[in-house]
């Protein structure tokens, strides 16, 4: 198994809101992220897929396929967007980094056919990243 | 698919800058210089740690997060970045009988996190010692 990573960025406006918190509970939660007006970050993304190297080719995968899916699936519905209005999962979900690590990964992953998707890594800024494996939590032991 | 049963791992950088002298008093002179060279220098010497917080658990449905970056941020300035920023590691209590390694000063901060922030599960602490070098920790029965 050989692990390959793409990086890719984009540029995105968000705030964080949610219509079922009062207006204070909103800003207690949320803080300065709650301003409707949104703000925004350039976003880095990691995309890491894994698979066996095919002996013809000597690839995991097809770099250029990687980078169309990439491109079709995530940048060009992300990139300078204000994601809270022009992003349909964003309607009902707050674009949170991890909300958006997830987003990404459901819009790559039945779209990767060559590889598995391994990671979904977003960096929100260079000190704060999220990272998405597909897991789901065990939530009996909490 | 329902959010809230989904796990993430969010990570946070932090930084802080430090003194230490790799020295252990169970060796001679010559065997702390031999093992730890420049290192053991008598007045020590400093780094900029960079310190990687990895946490996890549910994406909760309400908020969207794993946990409020607001707690975590609070929690580890609070308790580890004003803790050893511009100190002397070797004069901290944790290190009155360890060498101040970024080792255990990787295990140190894991377990000040570890007991004191219980908001979401600790991953792992993550230390870049300098641009060259960088620890891990994930706890005892980490991989
Ligand atoms: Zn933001």
């Amino acid at each position: 198994m050989v692990y390959l990573t793409r990086k890719a960025e984009f540029s995105a406006a968000h705030y964080y809101h949610n219509p079922q918190f009062t207006a204070d509970e909103n800003q207690r939660v949320f803080g300065k992220c709650n301003n409707p007006n949104g703000h925004g970050h350039n976003y880095t993304l990691e995309v890491t897929v894994k698979g066996a190297v095919d002996p013809k080719s000597g690839f995991v995968v097809d770099l250029k396929q990687l980078k169309d899916v990439m491109s079709r699936e995530v940048l060009d519905a992300l990139d300078h967007r204000f994601l809270n209005k022009e992003v349909p999962e964003f309607f009902t979900k707050i674009p949170t980094t991890e909300n958006l690590a997830i987003v990404i990964w459901q819009r790559l992953a039945p779209k990767l056919n060559a590889a598995q998707l391994h990671r979904v890594r977003v960096y929100e800024t260079p000190d704060l990243f999220v990272d998405f494996y597909g897991e789901a939590c065990d939530r009996g032991a909490a | 698919m329902k959010t809230k049963s989904i796990k993430a791992h969010l990570t946070r950088r932090y930084l802080f800058s430090a003194s230490h002298r790799l020295h252990s008093d169970e060796m001679s002179e010559e065997e702390n210089r031999a093992t730890y060279g420049k290192c053991n220098n008598p007045y020590g010497h400093g780094h900029n740690y960079i310190i990687e917080v990895t946490v996890s658990g549910p994406v909760d449905d309400h908020t969207g997060m794993v946990c409020n970056l607001v707690d975590l941020d609070g929690f580890v300035h609070l308790h580890v970045v004003e803790r050893y920023d511009h100190q002397n590691l070797n004069l901290l209590p944790e290190f009155a009988s360890e060498v101040p390694t970024t080792e255990n000063l990787c295990i140190a901060i894991y377990e000040i996190v570890k007991r004191g922030f219980n908001k979401a599960h600790l991953d792992k602490i993550r230390i870049e010692e300098t641009m060259m070098n960088s620890f891990e920790y994930l706890g005892e029965d980490g991989r």
